[in-house]
């Protein structure tokens, strides 16, 4: 059959010129609605305005008391502040055009236009910030030139570069995270109420830097804008993702399923993993057996890339670990390996901190641990699950490298000390976060062929699996090992 | 020009269309006839290149759905269920977006949006905000919308709905006309004389799979039986015609009108009339019962015929 095309003639466009049209139309719609355009030029006329008052009493204020460190620090605080009002409505832009088109039902015919899903998905992006940061830079704007005519102020170029980009990332974060929440929800209401997630984290974060900014450490502000960025990549990459035609048309209710659910995470924890969501294949019994013959030599092969990853950072973490050991070194005499006896192991509990050595009290601290760290996984799209790994990897570097400063053997150390439990508690733990690293980027990046919730299903049961029938059982013997062993090897090496 | 073969699309464990095969020949109008929630919106999504198949392909002027996505998307025109407006924009705005996204050139678009605007009484509203439209304003602006860039194929999801009477004669109108153009057309719709007036063939979709399909006349034929046949008389019939029985066989009667059922009208009719006339019995009408369409559709989808 011919391709058949109509009479009439088509400009060829590249894909930034198709996103862009959407964008156009997006702002002129913007600039329609006043419940929109009136916050925001109040925040980016008058805000500023008020806040350079501010200052100004302020500094006159606290100059009054020999204070004038308290008015300078203001002034970065309250330019950040300026910056961030107006962005905060790239949220309420972003729930609107992303929600707020589905649930008017005029996605569809933008839909069936020659698009594809990244120039629509760019030109709502474009769209969302467009406004709210051409505000803020402005606002920003008005504040400096209103700082200059009225005290003379003019900031440092680093600090503004500094404000400038952490109001851009912060638009950013919202708006990308705004995509995330509406992709869930088909109601500009419920996706609102799904911002929570979004506003709460920038409310802790712009307490945090306003405690940085009254501290005057801007140094770390850098970080703060780095880690911004990295959760902007995350996000936009989930959003990439999540935005296409399939998902937008497919999740059409709001409600959540929990027999659905249930019954789709049995079926991925009882079914070998590569017929894990086939509904149709057969529900077989629980086997331990056949799980460790088949299911965890399989899943420990497909989870490579995730283990790479761990493996990396737990090297890196000892190397880290035992690099810092000569910046701070222990105090000489707090740590003496030759007077070691068997009572110190015993009052390690007084430490509240610490588990008591007995072979639970480990036990129940080390899966305390993961299971933390999983939860927090699934949150932090797998990093904070990775920070946990390391923070013990970084003490057992550190130690090494201190006891090494010491004079002391740090092999011999780390053979007494950790090896004799570590041969299983490491694997245990690198293989749980491993898992817990694949839940939390399969809500970035869910496994091929499946949709965000069936690969966090999938990967939530992997996990369930594993940690059951391997990390458990390891855990096991290492919580053994450590209290019944360990203290016996180390007395063996050192009190002799 | 359109085809499809085993198209299935699921949605978790739902299954929305289960293994449609359809064919709409270049310049055919099919219609989509179904409850709510048949699969008629699913299947209209996959062929308009808006949802990938579970399973199965479909296929428009050859091209396949799912990887010549975008090409498919320029030769189709979609009108959908709800009109989805931009109030805020203005009528011709509006257009001109769409016409934008769809690679028109300016000078096209605007002449387009011209002609078509006043074809369908939209022209004097053009800079109004689309929000101060009303239902049957909005849906013929959608029309315009799926008919702007030309289309070789339309789907046209319940078209007339919302819309008063004027105004959804003009739309049946321009689609007729589209028809006449060779366009070829798939309709969703609920309104059975529509369907009946417009479409070539219709296909009746119950629970995500075609049941039947066919002409209307096929349809009435295969699931209500050959057609009825009503003979009305001028004057009251006194006695028995001689021959009458061995002719036709009689459903009912009155004193002036009798009613037959044949499978050959072609042939039986004109035997019956000669007979009357034979006879010196003067024939004031004969006509088909009309039977409606909704009698087939009722049958079909409360699951009565198949």
């Amino acid at each position: 059959m011919t391709v058949l095309s109509t009479s009439l003639p088509r400009v060829k466009r590249s894909s930034l010129a198709n996103a862009l049209v959407i964008t156009r139309r997006e702002i002129k719609d913007n600039f329609r609605d006043w419940r929109i355009m009136a916050p925001i030029f109040i925040l980016t006329l008058i805000f500023p305005a008020l806040m350079n008052f501010t200052a100004q009493i302020a500094i006159n204020w606290v100059t009054k008391y020999d204070a004038v460190i308290v008015g300078e620090r203001m002034i970065p605080f309250l330019l950040m502040i300026v910056g961030f009002f107006p962005i905060s409505f790239s949220l309420v832009i972003a729930l609107e055009t992303f929600a707020g088109e589905k649930e008017r039902n005029s996605i569809e015919p933008l839909l069936s236009m020659p698009v594809t899903d990244l120039e629509l998905y760019a030109g709502k992006m474009l769209a969302a910030l467009f406004v709210p940061l051409t505000a803020s830079y402005f606002g920003i704007a008005v504040y400096l030139v209103g700082l200059y005519f009225s005290i003379g102020w003019t900031p440092d170029f680093w600090l503004l570069t500094q404000m400038l980009l952490l109001t851009t990332a912060k638009g950013l974060v919202m708006v990308s995270g705004a995509v995330v929440v509406s992709s869930q929800t088909t109601s500009v209401r419920a996706a609102n109420l799904l911002a929570s997630f979004i506003i709460v984290p920038m409310t802790l974060l712009l307490q945090a830097e306003a405690i940085l900014l009254f501290w005057g450490n801007y140094g770390v502000i850098w970080l703060i804008i780095l880690a911004l960025l990295v959760v902007d990549l995350i996000l936009v990459r989930m959003g990439v993702r999540i935005f296409n035609r399939e998902e937008i048309l497919s999740n059409e209710m709001d409600t959540l399923n929990p027999s659905t659910i249930w019954r789709d995470f049995k079926g991925c924890f009882l079914r070998p993993p590569q017929q894990a969501l086939k509904q149709d294949a057969p529900l077989p019994r629980l086997n331990p057996l056949n799980i460790w013959r088949n299911d965890i030599p399989y899943l420990m092969k497909i989870y490579r890339l995730p283990l790479a990853v761990v493996l990396g950072f737990w090297v890196v973490a000892i190397a880290a670990g035992t690099l810092t050991a000569p910046l701070y070194p222990l105090p000489p005499g707090m740590l003496d390996l030759n007077d070691i006896s068997m009572g110190a192991f015993k009052d390690v509990d007084r430490f509240s901190v610490l588990p008591g050595l007995g072979a639970g009290g480990i036990f129940m601290h080390n899966v305390r641990a993961l299971i933390v760290s999983v939860m927090l996984g699934v949150f932090s799209f797998g990093s904070l699950a990775l920070i946990i790994f390391m923070l013990p990897m970084l003490l057992v570097g550190y130690f090494a490298g201190a006891v090494n400063l010491m004079g002391y053997n740090a092999w011999l150390f780390l053979a007494a000390f950790v090896l004799p439990h570590g041969i299983f508690e490491v694997p245990a733990a690198v293989i749980s976060i491993t898992f817990t690293l694949r839940i939390g980027a399969a809500l970035v990046s869910p496994p091929k062929g499946l949709d965000v919730g069936q690969g966090f299903l999938w990967t939530l049961a992997n996990f369930s699996k594993i940690f059951l029938f391997l990390v458990i059982p390891l855990l096991l013997a290492a919580a053994f090992v450590e209290a019944e062993i360990t203290p016996l090897i180390v007395h063996w090496v050192y009190a002799y | 020009m359109i085809e499809a073969k085993g198209l299935t699309k699921k949605f978790g464990d739902f299954t929305a269309v289960n293994r449609i095969d359809l064919s709409v020949a270049e310049g055919e109008v099919l219609a989509l006839l179904g409850p709510n929630g048949a699969g008629k919106t699913t299947t209209v999504r996959m062929l308009g290149s808006i949802l990938r198949p579970t399973a199965g392909y479909a296929r428009i002027a050859g091209l396949d759905t799912v990887t010549q996505a975008a090409e498919i998307r320029r030769i189709i025109g979609l009108l959908t269920e709800f009109p989805g407006l931009y109030t805020r924009m203005k009528g011709l705005e509006y257009l001109d977006f769409f016409g934008e996204l769809q690679g028109l050139p300016k000078s096209i678009r605007q002449e387009r949006a011209e002609m078509l605007l006043r074809q369908f009484e939209l022209w004097d509203a053009r800079h109004k905000r689309l929000g101060e439209y009303s239902k049957g304003m909005k849906q013929k602006l959608t029309l315009v919308r799926a008919m702007l860039h030309d289309p070789a194929v339309l789907f046209l999801d319940e078209p007339t709905s919302n819309m008063d009477p004027q105004s959804a004669k003009l739309v049946r109108d321009a689609i007729l006309s589209l028809r006449q153009e060779k366009r070829t057309i798939v309709i969703c719709t609920h309104n059975l004389p529509e369907a009946e007036l417009l479409a070539d063939r219709i296909a009746i979709i119950r629970q995500g799979e075609i049941i039947v399909e066919g002409s209307p006349a096929a349809l009435k034929t295969r699931l209500l039986g050959p057609p009825m046949m009503e003979l009305r008389l001028v004057e009251t019939l006194n006695g028995q015609l001689e021959g009458l029985d061995d002719l036709i066989e009689i459903t009912s009667r009155g004193e002036d009108w009798l009613r037959y059922v044949t499978p050959f009208p072609q042939r039986i009719n004109p035997q019956l009339l000669q007979l009357m006339a034979r006879q010196n019995v003067p024939v004031f009408t004969l006509n088909e019962v009309s039977r409606s369409l909704e009698e087939v559709y009722l049958k079909i989808v409360e699951g009565e015929a198949v």
